[in-house]
């Protein structure tokens, strides 16, 4: 395998890359025609790298210096609308600046490819990752998927454009990943080459909506009763047909460049067997992972599932898998103040994902790591325990909060 | 600074319009539309992509200009047209200018000339979308942003904007008898502001639709065959915000211009041409055009007065009549 790979050039060389250099590098290597920036920490370390690019000649596209995230985000629709291909990103409060352009890219059906740099909404200022702010869009119409790693950042942008522009898809898709944890955390990553990558993933065809003067269509006119329902009802279905676009994609990304994606919407971590089964999305899977690796050395069945596709949310996938378990934990670095039984986002989502399940698991929800607070290995161990030892009813958990308050379900754990 | 011989033969390309006998009979913006009658916004957009021809890209910011224009499969638009947000205006042209240059340069597709035009409302453009404008001004983009100005937020029902004018009753700024006048801010000078700010913009222009026959469509080409970023403001009589009769709406774009309420000017790299000398031009009352619309029926003399005086401050005073005001309000200091 090593030798065909070297043989077909598929790589063309290593580097130390943070996850903002991973996503520029496929930024670069998918021939984006369009760029926007505006400056916010943390995402922005993505665009200071295209930029750089431009300036030595590695990279052709125009590149356009916003004057704000609205402004960035409605040029990226605009762009992807005459049929160039587009690159944004945010985070945080930018992220939100930018929000009626996001909904409308999803509602247009045009397929920009965005980072967000996940980070705390104000107020009060905060750089640390939360991941509220990607987390606004999954009801638009947007693609989400979260990475952890470098390597994951670069595969999953190229993976992000191959899903978004299937004419049988046309969403726009979101490439979340953790402020500071990923942003500014540097790895060793393989930059394949752009042969390879062309050979994945097709030149950008918008079709019959493209704006051209040669194609003389009318792009989202006033519709009211008429027809809203019908048109939400296209966004739905190509909303599911994602899904096994996305298995698609995966597949030929792992034959054209050798990787090893065996599920594409999770990876599973010593779940076999396992009576608890943690879940968490983004840089977490780090210290979960070795939390895991040392309780199953004590003998304990723990596993992890790190979820990368947020939406679609893989519902069947993960019913499956999880309900294998006798309890399930999951990590929420957000909040949904008010929600369902006080829990965080994902918590909702998986106990809706298993409200079907033969077997249903406890669901536990463990509030972590908000506005950039580490989650570590010892945290992830008391999660567990917390999640065997606690009552079905308390079912909501602060991680790692400074005061001790209980009250109601709510029980906090000290650090 | 390029001298106005040298800015004219730039303009050669242009093909202007010299006889309204030579204006193409071919429509780009036809019927399908549900504007009012009499509405000048509408022949705004007429006009604008009859001059700049069929190959031409069109996004037209929320309003009256979208809701009433293009309803769903009945569309006036026979060049590709498509809706931007209301504040999107100057960055949806940036996005289309910035797609189509790149994917010519790589040769994607052909590499032709390919007018990219914006139309925004008086708030979407004057107000929310100003930010935007400047962005695309800054740019260096063959683009054109079009203010077109029916002094308020018509289409939610003609709300107050900040263009405009002093007293104007809207359902923003009723008239009642604690507050004889709600709305107390003078227009905003949109597009001298914009004009002045943008060392990129090479063509900044005001214009009215019907008066003075071609004067508009011609700044269009102007606009588009000058290169870069441009900007045209024009002001739009709408029978339903300003409350008259729709067979006044041409009389009453004239009025604006003749009481020099509305100057009428280009600015071509730098340099200010008046298109309607109002200096040099008996200047109509201007109580003349603002008793003919209902907005202003509340009006006692002084309104009227202050109105004129400040239409004489304008320009007697200004700096540049009409454009900047520095020597007016802003002065220098000793
Ligand atoms: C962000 C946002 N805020 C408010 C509105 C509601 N809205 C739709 S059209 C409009 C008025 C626009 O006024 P103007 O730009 O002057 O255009 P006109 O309707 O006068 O043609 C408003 C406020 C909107 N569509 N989007
Ligand atoms: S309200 Fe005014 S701008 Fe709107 S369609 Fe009617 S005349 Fe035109
Ligand atoms: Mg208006």
């Amino acid at each position: 395998m090593a030798a065909a790979m070297k043989q077909n050039k598929v790589y063309e060389r290593e580097e130390l890359a943070s996850g903002t250099d991973g996503v520029a590098q496929a930024v670069r290597l998918a021939d984006v025609d369009v760029f926007a920036a505006y400056p916010i920490r943390p995402y922005t370390g993505v665009m200071d790298r295209l930029a750089k690019f431009i300036a030595d000649g590695k990279f052709d596209a125009e590149y356009i210096i916003a004057d704000g995230e609205h402004s960035q985000f409605e040029i990226g629709k605009h762009a992807s609308s005459v049929g160039a291909r587009a690159f944004v990103g945010s985070s945080g409060t930018g992220w939100l600046y930018a929000m009626e352009a996001l909904a409308t890219t999803a509602t247009d059906r045009l397929p920009v490819v965005a980072l967000v740099g996940n980070r705390a909404l104000d107020d009060p200022g905060a750089f640390g990752v939360e991941h509220n702010d990607a987390m606004l869009v999954r009801d638009l119409g947007w693609l989400v998927v979260w990475v952890s790693t470098a390597q994951e950042a670069l595969d999953t942008t190229l993976i992000a454009y191959r899903v978004a522009e299937d004419p049988s898809v046309f969403m726009p898709c979101a490439v979340a990943m953790d402020g500071g944890y990923l942003t500014h955390s540097e790895h060793i990553i393989r930059v394949p080459t752009k042969e390879s990558v062309s050979k994945f993933l097709p030149r950008y065809n918008l079709g019959k909506r493209v704006m051209h003067p040669d194609n003389p269509v009318s792009i989202a006119p006033q519709i009211n009763e008429d027809w809203c329902m019908e048109i939400r009802r296209q966004n739905w279905e190509a909303a599911k047909r994602a899904k096994e676009v996305i298995r698609k994609a995966y597949k030929e990304f792992n034959s054209v460049f050798g990787s090893n994606y065996t599920n594409p919407f999770f990876d599973e971590h010593m779940t076999s067997g396992a009576e608890t089964i943690v879940i968490g999305m983004g840089t977490v899977s780090s210290a979960a992972k070795v939390a895991v690796n040392r309780l199953r050395e004590k003998g304990e069945k723990v596993g992890y599932i790190k979820l990368r596709w947020f939406r679609p949310f893989p519902t069947e996938e993960l019913r499956k898998a999880l309900s294998r378990a006798k309890r399930v934990a999951v990590i929420d670095r957000d909040f949904a103040h008010g929600g369902p039984d006080d829990g965080g986002v994902l918590y909702n989502e998986v106990r809706s994902a298993l409200f079907d399940a033969k077997n249903k698991p406890k669901v536990v929800d463990f509030i972590a790591g908000l506005g950039g607070r580490e989650i570590s290995i010892e945290d992830v161990m008391e999660v567990v325990s917390v999640t065997k030892k606690c009552k079905a009813d308390e079912r909501v958990h602060w991680v790692g909060l400074r005061e001790r308050k209980t009250g109601g379900t709510h029980v906090s754990m000290k650090r | 600074m390029v001298s106005t011989q040298q800015a004219k033969k730039e303009f050669e390309s242009a093909k202007l319009y010299t006889s309204v006998h030579n204006i193409d009979l071919e429509e780009f913006y036809s019927s399908g539309h549900r504007t009012c009658q009499g509405c000048e916004s509408a022949l705004v957009m007429r006009d604008f992509v009859k001059a700049s021809g069929p190959r031409t890209v069109v996004t037209g910011a929320t309003g009256c200009m979208y809701v009433a224009n293009t309803s769903y499969m009945t569309t006036p638009w026979v060049v590709p047209w498509m809706h931007t947000q209301l504040g999107a205006g100057g960055a949806s042209a940036i996005g289309m200018a910035a797609g189509l240059r790149a994917l010519m340069r790589k040769g994607k597709i052909k590499d032709e000339k390919i007018n990219v035009i914006n139309f925004s409302g008086d708030l979407g453009g004057g107000d929310m979308g100003l930010g935007g404008i400047s962005g695309a001004l800054q740019t260096d983009y063959d683009l054109l942003v079009i203010i077109y100005d029916n002094e308020s937020a018509a289409n939610t029902d003609i709300q107050a904007t900040n263009l405009t004018p002093y007293g104007a009753q809207t359902t923003f700024s009723p008239t009642g008898p604690a507050r004889r006048i709600m709305h107390t801010k003078w227009k905003k000078n949109v597009a001298a502001m914009l004009a002045v700010g943008h060392p990129n913009c090479k063509y900044v222009a005001t214009a009215c639709a019907t008066w003075p026959p071609m004067d508009y469509m011609n700044k269009v080409k102007k606009a588009l065959s000058i290169g870069g970023p441009t900007l045209i403001h024009t002001l739009d009589p709408c029978p339903k915000g300003w409350d008259y009769h729709p067979r006044y709406s041409g009389e009453l774009g004239q009025l604006a211009i003749k009481s020099g309420l509305f100057p009428l000017y280009e600015i071509i790299k730098g340099e200010v041409r008046y298109t309607y000398d109002a200096r040099k031009q008996k200047r109509v009352p201007v109580r003349e055009y603002l008793e003919k619309q209902g907005r202003f029926t509340h009006f006692i003399d002084e309104d009227y007065e202050l109105f004129q005086s400040k239409v004489d401050e304008m320009w007697n005073d200004w700096e540049i009549p009409g454009v900047a005001p520095l020597r007016g309000i802003l002065k220098l200091s000793q």
